[in-house]
């Protein structure tokens, strides 16, 4: 597996232009993860968009690692009409600067995906046009998808699983 | 010189129209749309949440409620993303089936889509004969999973059961009637003045738009992208159907509407081709430690019904990793993006659907057509919002 990972012609130009700046690379099922920091995520992006032709920006979602530090991880998938090909990029983001900038500037699409991923993950994405909540309730008090929010809301007894 | 004012109308979340319950804010110079902000979330249930608490199976009924117009599809991209986690492979007969299955949900998405878009715009019949031809697909769930709706008929691994006697025949008579019965839509719109007026020019996007606010399905494919996951990145089995992807060149709602019709026709033909290699075999995969025995083994050993109540009840580990695995859904591509920590329930699972990120253009799409036409906007956009707001 890791051969096909060392054949990938982006991979290769990534490492090229960003290698200060790539964490870790993950090959698994035939699929990409490049782990970048957090400050470069727009110029990853942007090099994946214009240069290698990624031009689809298919999801951001994040994901929630409670109790490693750093805690969340923001996730892209990008997909290539072109060459048919898909790549995802992670930035992991520590609790205590819980933020990202926004990869808005580049597609169009990603402003409703940053939005839902605020709200329900909580973490704040810099310079977005329109950060709100969209899911929930303006008026709501956390971020329903993080591990320490109570499945069954905050005011009520924790979820201990079905009792059948 | 006349002084116009900008008025403020809120369209839902009760509006026949807007396809369940989306509210929209328009604001209005007359009858121009001067912007349009859509409010979403009523019918939030969070499925991503309690797939966390749940074990791989017990996902599976979640995911029929996501697009309640094409279950199926969505149990599709569902179990084939756990089982790319798991690495298992599925057995020949089951993934015939589910290609089967999974383009009678694409006929009955679309039947609904050209139902409700056409009594949008004022074209009442369409949306009678429409809806018979459903009821017909309908049977063919009860028939195989018992639910006409909440089908949850796909297993990690397969199959919940084989079909039963007379779906070929079924099948074979949808394969045979369905293409007359579009030649009657067709009819009924294709050369309908109304029809053309409503929806030529209508809800125009670039291509390159398009791509930029990440529309994907038939709706990226009106504005002349080539471009199919069931063909560009095959998943079972569908590189050995051969069928034509539509594609359309004015970017408007009348070519996408176009493109839908093709892809009903399409949609046939694959099932006709899915039919006649239809062979006997096991439609579930041999891994004792994600598959349920078979219902003689459960009902008749003291081992067999131990086995399906472990996996009942605790669910079965599955490897440590991440993966992305999407499917080409009567809307667009529908995508689940499952982290697991090696547990028997998923740490994360994301839902990409493809209802979503569509509906996000339609402030695009909207602005500076007429508040009239945004029911036209709002129909080839082909929206549905239990996928939306999951």
């Amino acid at each position: 597996m890791a051969d096909m990972a060392e054949n990938n012609r982006a991979l290769i130009r990534l490492q090229e232009k960003f290698a200060p700046s790539i964490l870790d690379i993950k090959e698994f099922r035939g699929e990409v993860t490049i782990t970048v920091k957090k400050e470069d995520n727009v110029a990853v992006c942007k090099f994946l968009k214009e240069e290698l032709r990624y031009n689809l920006l298919t999801d951001v979602t994040a994901v929630d690692y409670l109790g490693t530090d750093p805690r969340f991880m923001v996730v892209y998938n990008l997909y290539s009409i072109p060459n048919k090909d898909r790549i995802r990029i992670k930035a992991p983001v520590a609790e205590s600067d819980c933020s990202i900038e926004s990869v808005c500037s580049l597609w169009s699409t990603a402003n409703w995906l940053e939005r839902e991923t605020y709200d329900l993950m909580g973490i704040v994405f810099n310079n977005h046009p329109d950060l709100r909540r969209i899911l929930m309730t303006d008026d709501w008090v956390g971020h329903p998808l993080r591990k320490d929010y109570p499945l069954q809301g905050p005011d009520r007894e924790p979820y201990k699983g079905r009792l059948s | 010189m006349a002084s116009t004012e900008i008025m403020t109308v809120n369209m839902g979340p009760q509006h026949p129209s807007t396809h369940g319950v989306l509210r929209l804010v328009v604001e209005l110079d007359g009858e121009i749309i001067k912007k349009v902000t859509p409010h979403i979330g009523y019918l939030h249930r969070g499925v991503e949440k309690l797939s966390e608490h749940r074990t791989y199976h017990q996902t599976i009924p979640l995911t029929d409620r996501l697009d309640y117009l094409a279950p199926m599809s969505n149990n599709l991209g569902y179990v084939l993303a756990v089982e790319k986690l798991l690495g298992i492979e599925v057995p020949e007969r089951a993934q015939t089936i589910r290609v089967i299955m999974a383009e009678l949900t694409r006929l009955k998405s679309h039947l609904v889509w050209i139902a409700c878009h056409a009594l949008d715009i004022g074209a009442m019949t369409v949306f009678l004969y429409a809806f018979r031809e459903r009821e017909q697909v309908m049977d063919l769930y009860e028939m195989v999973s018992g639910a006409r709706m909440t089908s949850n008929f796909f297993r990690v691994g397969g199959l919940s059961k084989d079909v039963p006697e007379g779906f070929t025949a079924a099948v074979k008579e949808i394969v045979d009637t369905f293409p007359d019965r579009f030649d009657t839509y067709e009819g009924l719109l294709t050369k309908n003045t109304i029809w053309l007026q409503r929806t030529i020019g209508n809800g125009v996007i670039s291509a390159e738009d398009a791509i930029d606010y990440g529309i994907t399905g038939p709706a990226l494919r009106g504005s002349g992208v080539d471009w199919d996951l069931r063909r560009d990145n095959p998943y079972s089995g569908y590189d050995k159907y051969d069928f034509k992807v539509p594609v359309g060149e004015n970017c408007d709602t009348f070519d996408r509407y176009k493109v839908r019709l093709v892809e009903m026709r399409e949609a046939v033909k694959i099932i006709k081709q899915a039919l006649d290699s239809l062979k006997p075999g096991p439609v579930l995969a041999d891994e004792p430690q994600v598959c349920y025995p078979p219902k003689e083994n459960v009902y008749n050993t003291i081992e067999g019904l131990i086995h399906h109540f472990k996996i009942a009840s605790e669910g079965f580990p599955v490897p440590e990793g991440e993966v992305y695995q999407s499917v080409e859904a009567p809307k667009g591509e529908l995508g689940y993006y499952l982290v697991s920590d090696g547990g028997t329930k998923p740490y994360r699972m994301r839902i990409r659907p493809p209802s979503f990120v569509n509906l996000q253009a339609i402030e695009k799409m909207a602005k500076g057509a007429m508040i009239a036409d945004l029911v036209a906007v709002i129909g080839t956009l082909d929206i549905v919002l239990g996928e939306i707001d999951r």
